[in-house]
């Protein structure tokens, strides 16, 4: 036996499909000296990788997980573990059906194969099942089952064979000890491992050995039940272990698929069933796997029930019995997606977790990219560990989102949807007379923000706002949105800006460090408002913000709430370690009021006796004012193509703010406006790009329109990728799109909502030369404007004004006109109002 | 013909069994529970005999609600009802082979008469393969042990049992008193229709309140001998001579 080695490059702890994939990943990419332990056996030491139905379903609606899953699907095949069979996901219901539609749309925009198929086509394809119990069926001929255990064991012998790779069974990992916040060594029950790099693979106990070190993995482990039925002739006499389709039954949130003579049924409709880490039984004391628990059948018999109506031909039989069947766990995150990254609370801890068996290898090719080029090619940023704020990485946040997300695993989601559970746990001192004013409150990263204020109701009908008249399109929607707007670009409307993620950075370093992160030109006087991209080292965005000058050695940094605690990691990550940068978190010290329309400085004039005149206070300035008694720092820009400020007060003395702002404004117009004008209606019409959805690592600055005219002389990071950028032509520029008038086939008005693919007149869809596709990366109501906006990226040869593309949403399609090309705003394109 | 299966809750274990702190029971609240494969042998010939001979086949647990876990399970396999003995929360006919027979041979009278009660040889997780004993005992009709296979004739029963390299065959007039061993018959599995059929099925609930035996269990312990560990003969070729070696040490080659 190889001796274990007292000292390792990476220690990779977890031999699961995610563990294995990342040590083969990481030899691959030059790294030698690789330690991968588990504490169960090989091959299969136990954990989810060893119980899970291991079939593979391409089509997600989220990129991301698209791109893994194909990514997963090819290394699965390369290494000839993989067995295309097919599959089906059927609607029992109207609901499903419409959403096959928009499952159907998200295999176009992704570009893989798939299409509607009758009740019909689909009993032709699986002969036992009950057409009568199906309105259609969504059919993606590249689903396939993968063998995760035998692609696992090839890995490792790759990387052994290379000579990188040591492997240690039955090996169980005592501490994880860190100095100054860094990874130093993993101690086990066979000795001590000197190590900088840890990679947290371990599925299920990936949060007790990250809590080892002091990080947080927030994921719960959870029960996912599984049976098997048979033995079924017709399965029998296949004489394989696969050789019909996969069936998702989608509407009981279950699915069936053959495994040799039996026909395996599992289940995402059963209560939520979570676990705790520490309480996962040990191999030796478990009847069958640590992660096989016993079944609950209580919990099963209404799926027996779903899945006799949709296979009684081959179910109800006496000699079909239940075989096998287990509480199997898997693990579940606040919001589906996985925990990939550097954890925020220690350098070299690296998590990989929250990983289906459909993107283990793509996962842990993404993670070896990571770790050793700092981007991966795919952009992890819905995946990033570090996307979390406080509250959501404890015990009771990650259980209650984990319960209320378990259902919707197969459940219809609408773009917009909102967690119900765990809400209210940041509220800005503006909630109680949002609340009052009757505000529809959406949540960013815990915080309530007003989407909508119900008080703005009799705007609608006197702005003469049109209603959506079809369900989807309305849903966790309102028209007095678009009245809001309105009221802004007429009057002045106040907005509830407190999310934002805010941190000062100061000291004598401060200038050199935000130059280094930044694309900007951060030596400006001080004063200045400076908005900025923040790139990976591969030249794509990171993220967006803006930066105050607040002094020579001090600066603000404020970013979205959606994106704050990213931001802060990657901030903080970059601190030089000579001491000479301080970073202080104002997050909960600052609440934010935004106050813009043309009358907006008519409002700030009543509620302060400093000059706040065009020539006293111009546009991209920051200063203090008084307002009241309350001393507020106002930055003079807007995200809504309107003259005004944000106004950033001690949060204590949010309240009076708010009080003085609102009595002032009344005799102005002055509305409250919720986020559904900040971040979709003026933002669309300004053409601003949001993070997450226009920005991402795929595209950069140059791509997005967001380019500065010059190039700072100082080094920052992704600078060589963006200087490269700039002296080429993009492979594809974001544009503005019309969607003007559409109608279904009913003749109603329809909205696409975002994500939808872009295609040519003729159908066909549109590739860059990099093979990225146009898809549509925001949405959104252009109420001044008179239309519904879309913003996509556009290969050259599409991005021109005045042509003529097409948008297919749930099922139809519809004429879309390119609008504009690159970041001129259609509303106000001079930004005469803003700079008023 | 009418056949009667008395089963028993046990814990679904793995191949290290935790103990509470205070090594009085089996640490349970990571563990499924199960009736022995002896039971299931007898829930399965029970099935089979009411299926040959247009009869009934009943099950019958002693214990807490939660034992119908176990009822449900036998029915899903075919058992056509179920009675739970309901000795009460605070009863220690758990571990009391005397209370748990004299639970069942109490509530025989209420039940419809029976030509064959069946037993497992012992419960999977005392096995002090008394209770089918006692109850025959007490209600005074031939038994045979260790069962191997059952035929059922005219007023009497054949029940054959292995016996060193023999076979016994004894013929018991009924009603009649069996313990099964595993082997007696390859058990089906639950089927789909089983199971919910099971599930919506009344339990007949006869409470009972049978004077504790005078077995008491003190403690449980582990064996104090190390525990197997798996040795490495070698890799690939080179190995082959060390599992010769082992394989003639154990006699399996010569």
């Amino acid at each position: 036996m190889t001796p274990f080695p007292d000292r390792a490059q990476v220690v990779v702890i977890g031999a699961g499909i995610v563990g294995n994939s990342v040590v083969h990943h990481l030899t691959r990419l030059g790294w030698r000296d690789i330690l991968l332990l588990d504490k169960g056996p090989l091959p299969d030491p136990g954990g989810s990788t060893g119980h899970a139905s291991n079939f593979v379903f391409p089509v997600d609606h989220s990129r991301e997980i698209t791109l893994l899953t194909g990514d997963s699907m090819r290394q699965y095949s390369e290494l000839g573990t993989l067995t295309t069979c097919g599959g089906i996901e059927v609607a029992r219901t109207p609901e499903r059906v419409q959403e096959l539609h928009r499952r159907m749309s998200s295999a176009r925009a992704w570009g893989i194969d798939a299409e509607l198929v009758t009740p019909a086509e689909v009993a032709r394809d699986v002969p036992f099942l009950d057409p009568d119990v199906v309105l259609a069926g969504f059919r993606t001929p590249s689903v396939a089952v993968v063998d995760p255990l035998r692609a696992g064991e090839l890995m490792r012998h790759r990387a052994t064979e290379a000579g990188a790779l040591t492997v240690a069974a039955l090996t169980e990992v005592l501490a994880v000890e860190t100095e100054d916040g860094r990874v130093r060594r993993v101690r086990t029950d066979r000795g001590d491992v000197e190590t900088e790099f840890v990679v947290v693979a371990c599925g299920v106990w990936s949060p007790r050995i990250a809590r080892l070190a002091g990080a947080t993995i927030p994921l719960t482990p959870a029960v996912h039940q599984m049976i098997d039925v048979g033995p079924i002739a017709e399965l029998a006499a296949t004489g394989r272990e696969i050789a019909y389709p996969i069936i998702r039954d989608m509407d009981p949130l279950m699915y069936e698929r053959q495994s040799g003579a039996d026909l395996e049924i599992g289940s995402y409709a059963h209560r939520p069933i979570l676990c705790d880490p520490d309480e996962i039984p040990s191999a030796a004391t478990a009847a069958l796997s640590p992660t096989q628990l016993p079944f609950t059948p209580d919990d099963f018999d209404p799926q027996m029930e779903a899945a006799l109506e949709l296979f009684g031909s081959i179910l109800d039989r006496p000699d079909a019995g239940i075989r096998h069947a287990i509480n199997g766990l898997l693990s579940l995150t606040p919001d589906g997606h996985p925990l990939l990254g550097e954890t925020p609370e220690v350098r070299g801890l690296w998590s990989a977790a929250a990983v289906w068996i459909k993107e283990g290898p793509g996962v842990g090719r993404l993670v070896a990219e990571w770790m050793t080029a700092g981007a991966p090619e795919i952009d992890p940023h819905a995946a990033d560990i570090a996307r979390f704020a406080p509250h959501e990485r404890t015990r009771a946040h990650v259980r209650a989102r984990a319960a209320e997300g378990f259902n919707k695993t197969y459940g219809i989601t609408h773009p917009r949807e909102q967690w119900t559970s765990d809400r209210g746990a940041r509220r800005s001192p503006f909630y109680e007379r949002e609340r009052a004013l009757g505000a529809e409150f959406f949540e960013v990263a815990g915080w309530e923000r007003p989407q909508w204020y119900g008080a703005n109701a009799p705007l609608v009908a006197e702005l003469g706002v049109e209603d959506r008249p079809h369900e989807w399109d309305a849903r966790w929607w309102s028209p007095i949105i678009n009245a809001e707007h309105l009221a802004m670009r007429r009057g002045v409307a106040m907005i509830d800006l407190s999310a934002f993620t805010q941190f000062d950075v100061s000291g004598p370093g401060a200038l050199a460090y935000v130059q280094h992160l930044t694309v900007a030109q951060m030596d400006r006087p001080v004063g200045r408002v400076i908005y900025t991209p923040v790139l990976g080292p591969d030249g794509g965005f990171r993220s967006d913000l803006t930066v105050v000058r607040l002094g020579e050695s001090h600066f603000r940094v404020v970013t979205g709430g959606a994106d704050g605690a990213r931001d802060l990691a990657w901030f903080r990550r970059h601190l030089p370690g000579d001491g000479s940068v301080a970073l202080a978190d104002l997050t909960s010290a600052v609440c934010t009021l935004g106050l813009w329309g043309p009358r907006a400085r008519d409002v700030l004039a009543a509620v302060t006796d400093d000059d706040v005149s065009d020539a006293a206070f111009r546009f991209g300035t920051a200063r203090t004012l008084v307002i009241g008694s309350t001393p507020v720092l106002a930055l003079r820009l807007s995200y809504v193509g309107e003259l005004g400020w944000e106004l950033h007060a001690p949060t204590e003395s949010g309240l009076r703010l708010w009080d003085t702002l609102a009595e002032a404004g009344a005799p102005h117009g002055l509305v409250p406006a919720g986020i559904g004008v900040y971040g979709t209606t003026a933002r669309i019409e300004k053409g601003y790009r949001l993070m997450g959805h226009e920005l991402d690592a795929e595209h950069g600055p140059v791509e997005a329109g967001l380019a500065l005219p010059g190039l700072k002389a100082q080094d920052f990071v992704g600078k060589a990728a963006y200087t490269k950028a700039r002296e080429g032509e993009p492979e594809a520029t974001l544009c503005t799109i019309r969607l003007d008038g559409a109608r279904d086939a009913s003749g109603m008005r329809r909205y696409p909502q975002g994500g939808e693919p872009l295609l040519t007149a003729d159908g066909a869809r549109i590739l860059d030369r990099r093979g990225r596709p146009s898809y549509v990366t925001s949405a959104g109501a252009a109420p001044s404007l008179g239309t519904h906006l879309l913003l996509a990226y556009l290969p050259p040869w599409h991005a021109v004004e005045g042509a003529g593309l097409v948008v297919e949403y749930l099922g139809e399609r519809y004429p879309v006109t390119v609008a504009r090309v690159g970041r001129t705003p259609l509303f106000d394109p001079d930004d005469a109002r803003m700079r008023g | 013909m009418d056949v009667l299966v008395c089963i028993k809750r046990v814990p679904a274990v793995g191949a290290e069994i935790l103990l509470t702190a205070d090594g009085a029971a089996i640490d349970t609240r990571h563990l499924g529970f199960t009736i022995g494969p002896h039971e299931e042998c007898a829930v399965e010939e029970a099935v089979r005999i009411a299926e040959r001979t247009g009869g009934s086949a009943g099950v019958l647990t002693v214990g807490a609600p939660e034992t119908e876990e176990q009822l449900r399970y036998a029915m899903s396999m075919g058992a056509d009802h179920a009675v739970r003995v309901d000795v009460g929360a605070d009863h220690a006919a758990e571990g009391d082979p005397e209370a748990t027979a004299a639970a069942i041979t109490g509530a025989l009278p209420d039940l419809p008469p029976y030509d064959l009660v069946l037993f497992g040889a012992a419960s999977a997780d005392a096995g002090h393969a008394q209770v089918g004993v006692r109850v025959a005992c007490a209600l005074r009709r031939p038994l045979v042990g260790g069962v191997k296979g059952i035929e059922v004739g005219d007023g009497h029963v054949s029940l054959r049992r292995e016996v060193g390299d023999g076979v016994e065959v004894h013929e018991a007039p009924l009603p009649a008193v069996a313990t099964v061993l595993e082997g007696l018959n390859l058990p089906r599995y639950p089927t789909i229709k089983g199971r919910l059929r099971a599930k919506k099925a009344p339990i007949r609930v006869l409470p009972a309140a049978p004077a504790a035996g005078g077995l008491r269990t003190r403690r449980l312990r582990h064996r104090p001998e190390a525990r197997a560990e798996t040795v490495v003969l070698g890799r690939g070729a080179e190995a082959a001579s060390a599992v010769v070696d082992v394989l003639a040490e154990m006699g399996m080659v010569r």
